[in-house]
């Protein structure tokens, strides 16, 4: 009978359980999705005044290599107090170093904050869709992001610097709050001093040290250059700052296939089981969280959906 | 021959008639014997709920409901039969996927923690499985083991049990299963099934098996060829049921909901509507679910539990700092456009079955079916 035998069909032993579909699953993959993996805190950097960054090894001390695609995010737990979906913000590159950049905005995060190198952390995933970094090949990329947005597109950034030549132009153009709240300055700089990239920086509100630029990052794409109609833009901040850097970029002539979107909802399971994160009739823990703007333009356009 | 003669030959094969109350009882027996926690219709309180049940007197003989917008009664029957009543507020899923339920327990080690997976599998079997049952049951096993993730508990309990489906004789005040292709009769994905007969020659059951382990318990049991006039008896029996159905889902259903997702009915649908969620709980498809963590006082050990959620509380979409849905005709457009329209996009059906759950225990009986029609006039 058709469903019951589908069911059937599948293992039922401990030992087969769950299909880990990672490309490097870890050996100590776990028996069920919802369980999380203990990983060792190597190293904490306070970035902001409430960022900071955490990179990670397996507990079960057998190293590996974290494989995620540039975009992905696990879910991070905190023992006893709870879990919260963070985007990988490491070099797809070097999957050995497994790196989150986390703002501290509520009590898990709060929770991860306190931690210190040596602690150990649950790690779930990576889960999500990812930037679409071979699709961009051959085609100018700009990245259009504010505040810890530039963190889900650092390892974009990572892999369009590390393949530069397979890219047309590369725009980076990227808004904070203040001069204080600029996340990965230095790395900023550097990428500013490339003759190959385009970096602009500016600051909804400057201080009197700030020789920047001062508004919000819609007002950098018209100075920018990159042709309109052989481009992919990855955009990731809030969906107010999304919604009018969309409309700059149309504006320009960019199509809604060539603008990808990274979208943010409540998590509880990130495998499509929970419910939660629903956008219409996506979930955006599996379908997304990055997107074609043309696959959610219409469901963007209506309010609390 | 061809297919249609193939399929009358398994049939003969694998139907037989048992007599009512010592056919039941001895079925039961069976099934517990063979390790089977038998899980049946009961009545409590004033209505039938899914419990535990050893024997065929235990079952609410005799009774019918009568079910309305908002409201439920039971009442005494004409006919003492065994299935009559429909269903209550309770679906299979509360054994499935269980209303709360322990995910892992972690320890904590001199370095950092351990985890350990719980699973709670009990073997059930199922007694008096409704078409409409069936094809939820079929729909969360889409959610919860047909996608790249697997729900390892609800598969585990999936696995083990036992379908003895129920084909209706009497469809229920609020159903509207026939609309949804869903019911009243049972098709497919049971390993038994019944079909209540009763007059002139006696109240039985007919019994169809409809896996191999269906045979082999069928074999075991004192029963007695299938007639063609039984056949008959049942069918016109799911054909009443399927008359009496007084409810439909207008066909065009998706395309209604998707095309009005700005429509000013939301507001008159939100006036109505308490938010109270019991529309998603009674729901055998709607599979919305949350987790808690917490710690033991002394912080060495931590657990993780799942329970049932609803896209009818402001804390579901909750994100730094706000709902996403802060209004209450959000939430509703949420829920109903989730089951009948971005389902299908998901998940390649419908998320509902027609079971009438919904318009039943709705306190204020907001009727699924009426409303999907007063967007369509687009009021
Ligand atoms: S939406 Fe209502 S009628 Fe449809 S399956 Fe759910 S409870 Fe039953
Ligand atoms: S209708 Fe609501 S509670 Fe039910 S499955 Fe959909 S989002 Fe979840
Ligand atoms: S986070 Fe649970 S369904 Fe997406």
């Amino acid at each position: 009978m058709t469903s019951k035998t589908a069911v059937k069909r599948s293992p039922k032993t401990a030992d087969d359980a769950q299909p880990d579909t990672r490309p490097d699953a870890p050996r100590d993959a776990p028996l069920d999705a919802m369980m999380p993996v203990p990983f060792r805190i190597v190293k904490r950097t306070q970035e902001l005044a409430d960022t900071f960054t955490i990179e990670l090894t397996p507990a079960s001390g057998r190293g590996g290599a974290f494989a995620f695609r540039p975009g992905q995010f696990n879910m991070l737990y905190a023992f006893g107090v709870g879990e919260v979906p963070i985007s990988i913000s490491g070099d797809p590159a070097n999957p050995k170093k497994l790196i989150h950049t986390i703002r501290n905005v509520g009590a898990v995060t709060q929770a991860i904050s306190n931690m210190k190198v040596g602690d150990e952390i649950g790690v779930r995933g990576p889960f999500g869709s990812a930037w679409p970094v071979e699709k961009a090949e051959g085609s100018d990329v700009l990245i259009i992001t504010g505040g810890i947005g530039l963190a889900p597109l650092r390892p974009a950034i990572d892999h369009v610097l590390a393949n530069r030549g397979k890219y047309g132009r590369f725009v980076i153009l990227y808004g904070a709050r203040s001069p204080a709240d600029v996340l990965f300055m230095e790395q900023l700089t550097a990428w500013r001093g490339r003759l190959d990239t385009y970096v602009d920086v500016t600051v909804d509100h400057a201080t009197r040290d700030w020789a920047g630029n001062v508004g919000v990052v819609t007002r950098l794409i018209e100075r920018a250059n990159f042709d309109a109609y052989h481009a992919k833009a990855f955009i990731c901040g809030p969906e107010l700052m999304m919604r009018f850097t969309i409309k700059e970029l149309s504006s320009r002539g960019l199509k809604d296939e060539d603008i990808y979107v990274s979208m943010e909802r409540n998590m509880k399971c990130a495998i499509g089981h929970c419910g939660h994160c629903q956008f219409g009739g996506k979930f955006v823990c599996k379908d997304g969280p990055v997107f074609p703007y043309s696959s959610v333009n219409a469901l963007l356009k209506v309010r609390g959906l | 021959m061809g297919k249609e003669g193939d399929r009358v030959q398994a049939a003969a094969a694998s139907v037989a008639v048992i007599a009512a109350s010592e056919g039941l009882d001895a079925l039961l027996k069976l099934l517990q014997r063979g390790g089977y926690r038998t899980i049946g219709p009961k009545v409590r309180d004033g209505a039938v709920v899914l419990e535990d049940v050893s024997r065929a007197d235990e079952l609410p003989l005799g009774l019918i409901d009568d079910q309305q917008p908002g409201a439920y009664r039971l009442s005494q029957a004409k006919t003492p039969a065994y299935f009559d009543f429909t269903h209550g507020s309770q679906s299979w899923k509360r054994y499935l996927f269980p209303p709360k339920e322990k995910l892992w327990s972690a320890q904590k080690t001199n370095k950092g923690f351990e985890v350990q997976h719980d699973v709670d599998a009990p073997k059930y079997a199922f007694i008096g499985v409704r078409a409409c049952e069936l094809n939820a049951i079929a729909i969360q096993d889409k959610v919860f083991i047909e996608g790249d993730h697997v729900n390892t508990s609800y598969r585990e309990r999936r696995e083990k049990a036992l379908i003895v489906a129920l084909n209706c004789r009497r469809a229920g005040g609020t159903c509207f299963c026939a609309s949804m292709n869903a019911g009243p009769k049972v098709e497919r994905g049971y390993d038994l099934a019944l079909t209540e007969l009763t007059g002139k020659n006696g109240h039985s059951f007919l019994i169809e098996a409809g896996s191999e382990q269906g045979e082999k318990i069928l074999a075991k049991l004192d029963a007695r060829p299938a007639t063609p006039a039984d056949l008959k008896a049942a069918a016109k029996a799911v054909d009443q049921a399927a008359q009496s159905m007084g409810r439909e889902m207008p066909k065009s259903a998706r395309k209604i909901l998707s095309k009005n997702l700005e429509s000013a009915h939301w507001q008159d649908v939100a006036k109505r509507c308490l938010d109270c969620a019991n529309c998603t709980l009674v729901c055998p498809t709607c599979f919305c679910n949350t987790t808690t963590d917490s710690t033991s006082l002394d912080g060495q050990n931590a657990e993780r539990w799942r329970q049932w959620d609803s896209c009818f509380t402001l804390d579901f979409s909750y994100i730094h700092g706000g709902a996403i849905r802060r209004e209450g005709s959000q939430r509703y457009r949420q829920w109903i456009t989730h089951k009948l329209a971005s389902w299908h996009e998901q998940f390649g059906v419908s998320g509902c079955v027609g079971c009438g759950r919904c318009i039943t225990w709705c306190p204020v009986g907001i009727d699924i079916t009426a409303e999907v029609r007063a967007l369509a006039k687009g009021k």
